[in-house]
């Protein structure tokens, strides 16, 4: 309680001091936020909640970045300056901030945010350490979206495709769209039937392996561009968002997490089995369907605007956990949000190659950067443990 | 509190099949669970323990007939006003990670506190208690990961206290603890069913320990449920006919479960004291009759000094031995 009232000069004074402050930091920072009422201290000894109020600064550094790097690089200062009064003092600044470099950025943050969120729910919910986004099967109805389009569409699709920018294509984002949406239509549906997890999961991964085989079907009898077309799609990118479509990826990605942030005393509950969660209260169809729900809603979004990106499900919630050292959904949510949306930013900014005029893809940066960052973070934790 | 906390009329337990009819385990239960009780379940394996358990915790659909919680049946219950008055533990400990003993035992308040589990300071007080009925305040802090099988289940089992409800169901607790753990357990559970004033079911397959700490016992057979006393059971002899199973049977005498004696060589023993009991055990065991008659064999004790000896007769021979083995093994060498 005094806390409160004496942390708020104290933590201006130390903000910007050094991360390994004591307890009494800690504690500043822990009762500035309203959290101090929601975390009880016992309940989280041997936790590091206190990372989680560095990771939006990490973010913002990156941001920049994010905005400053690329194939040209813009000074920081004139970052600021269009970001605050709407222009650069070269006109070419301005319009790659504002039209491509901005877009990208925000969908990075929105894309990592909502495959971390939605990977931690794959896990709790499955009590699965290798559960992810796409087990229930929404990115490869999303991917068979796209491959009838593109590897089958006639001469209007062949002409659509003979653009470069394939991912920012309209068509194949409706496509996608509709895809991850009839997939989660269907899986919602099963949800509602089905009891055990355990059912589901199975149901969602053989549904994974029934389209994947439809995809390689439709693969198999195209010609060689439509396949090369359908691969550059399956790379992942953030570039395809335009300033328009923005809002619509915004609005359901917010209305995922907003729900998944409803869902975390039952994710609590969860941590202990699905047996006991019923004993404590929880409701177990409600709770099924608002997380299949909302794992559906993010991942759908992500993928029908920035296609299947791997890895981030799986691997931010990992990260997450070795990070803050706890498995309460309270810190998890806040915390995966803020990893996802980092290592996506981190992703962005490494596929851009800066300096370069090369593109990396964002399946091979993310895989390639996360990998050894979760061995790590793994390998640390089983050591601490022994 | 006048009636019972947990009551069946006329249940019926099994499973229901689609196309087929119903499996029933037991059927016409007519129990009661007071305040205040621990009552233990006894059954054979398979015979619908469990499933009974999951049916009183309103996890599972009877097939027919009621169970009330005070005057209203389980099913009008929400989830959270039917967590509040009824708690569960089951014979597996949850192995969270990255969790400790206090935020385990928290997770028991989740049905009193808001949306996102804030703790207020009554919540932190039945934790407190919780933690304090089981002997775990040392746990709080710990990672639950690190933990011993029994600690983990006394941390369950103070969730299941700090839920504070009027009812609490135990699945085989003490499966998979070593003894003093069990004993331990049970009377921990019976300590909190008198003092706390809970209503406690647990079903065991430790005989020894429910006749020794249960109020009542509902023994589950083919024939359905009987309730009572444990020694009542156990002299009008349905106790022994529960279990029933060729070649075993229920010693009323030591109230314990015991192979039927293979009609051995006859040995007759004399003496007094703790080391006899012992002595006919290990007779018993290696498949002699034990009598107090004449027998070819004459085993006694003899004190002598501070060790006692034994003497052993046989066909007129006779030879003294200090421990058990050795009577054992000269006994085996007459055979040969």
């Amino acid at each position: 309680m005094t806390g409160q009232s004496a942390g708020r000069p104290a933590l201006r004074d130390r903000a910007r001091a050094d991360a390994a402050a004591g307890p009494a930091f800690a504690d500043a920072i822990l009762g500035l936020i309203a959290w101090r009422q929601i975390l009880d201290r016992r309940e989280f000894a041997g936790a590091r909640p206190i990372l989680l109020l560095f990771l939006p600064f990490l973010l913002l550094l990156l941001l920049l970045l994010s905005l400053a790097l690329g194939s040209a690089s813009i000074p920081l200062d004139q970052i600021l300056s269009v970001l605050l009064d709407g222009k650069a003092d070269q006109i070419a600044w301005t319009n790659i901030v504002l039209k491509f470099r901005l877009p990208k950025t925000v969908t990075a943050i929105l894309a990592g945010m909502a495959l971390g969120v939605s990977g931690l729910l794959m896990q709790t919910y499955f009590r699965n350490p290798l559960a992810e986004p796409f087990v229930l099967g929404v990115s490869s109805g999303a991917s068979l979206g796209v491959a009838l389009v593109v590897l089958t569409a006639g001469g209007v699709g062949g002409a659509l495709l003979a653009g470069l920018g394939l991912a920012g294509d309209l068509l194949l984002t409706v496509a996608a769209g509709l895809g991850a949406a009839c997939t989660m239509i269907l899986v919602m549906m099963v949800a509602l039937r089905v009891q055990s997890s355990v059912t589901l999961l199975i149901l969602g991964l053989m549904f994974g392996y029934l389209v994947a085989a439809l995809v390689s079907l439709l693969l198999y009898f195209a010609i060689p561009e439509r396949i090369q077309a359908y691969i550059n799609w399956t790379f992942g990118s953030f570039s395809g968002v335009t300033t328009e479509q923005l809002p619509i990826l915004a609005l359901i990605v917010a209305a995922g997490l907003l729900l998944s942030a409803a869902l975390v005393k039952p994710l609590n509950a969860l941590l202990l089995g699905e047996e006991y969660a019923l004993s404590l209260g929880m409701r177990p169809s409600l709770t099924r369907f608002g997380i299949v729900l909302a794992t559906a809603l993010l991942v759908s979004a992500v993928t029908a605007f920035c296609g299947p990106i791997a890895f981030l499900g799986i691997a931010v919630p990992h990260l997450c956990r070795g990070l803050l050292g706890s498995a309460d959904h309270r810190l998890l949510l806040p915390g995966t949000m803020l990893t996802g949306a980092c290592i996506a930013l981190c992703a962005s900014i490494i596929a851009e190659m800066p300096g370069n005029n090369l593109v990396l893809p964002l399946n091979v940066v993310t895989a390639l950067l996360g990998a050894p960052v979760v061995m790590l973070v793994v390998l640390r934790k089983v050591r601490g443990i022994s | 509190m006048t009636g019972p906390a947990l009551e069946t009329r006329a249940l019926a337990i099994g499973y229901q099949r689609r196309g087929r009819p119903d499996n029933i385990l037991a059927r016409e239960l007519n129990l009661s669970l007071w305040r205040g009780q621990l009552i233990g379940l006894l059954g054979p394996n398979g015979i619908g323990k469990s499933t009974l358990l999951r049916t009183l915790a309103g996890m599972r659909k009877p097939i027919s007939g009621q169970v009330l919680l005070g005057d209203a049946e389980i099913a009008a219950f929400s989830p959270g006003e039917l967590a509040r008055r009824l708690s569960l533990v089951l014979t597996a400990a949850a192995q969270p990670n990255l969790m400790n003993g206090y935020a385990l035992v928290a997770l028991g308040r989740h049905p009193h506190t808001d949306w996102i589990g804030r703790l207020r300071h009554q919540d932190r007080a039945a934790i407190v208690r919780a933690l304090a009925a089981v002997g775990a305040q040392d746990l709080a802090e710990r990672p639950v990961a690190e933990l011993s099988d029994g600690q983990r289940q006394k941390l369950m089992i103070a969730r299941a206290l700090a839920q504070e409800s009027a009812i609490m169901l135990l699945d085989e607790p003490t499966a998979y603890l070593d003894l003093p753990r069990r004993v331990e357990t049970m009377q921990l559970l019976k300590r909190i069913a008198h003092s706390a004033g809970r209503a406690i079911l647990v079903s065991t397959h430790e005989l020894d320990l429910a006749l020794r700490s249960c109020n009542r016992l509902w023994l589950m057979s083919e024939e359905g449920i009987a309730a009572g006393a444990p020694e009542d059971l156990a002299l009008d002899g349905r106790l022994g006919a529960t279990f029933q199973a060729d070649g075993i049977h229920f010693n009323q005498l030591r109230g314990t479960f015991a192979p039927d004696p293979p009609p051995g060589p006859a040995v007759s023993l004399s003496g007094e004291g703790t080391p006899l009991i012992w002595m006919r055990r290990a007779l018993e065991r290696s498949g002699y009759t034990v009598g107090n008659g004449a027998a070819a064999v004459n085993i006694s004790l003899r004190p002598n000094g501070k060790v006692a000896t034994w003497q052993l007769k046989i066909n007129g021979g006779s030879s003294s031995h200090r421990l058990i083995q050795d009577v054992l093994d000269a006994l085996e060498g007459q055979k040969k």
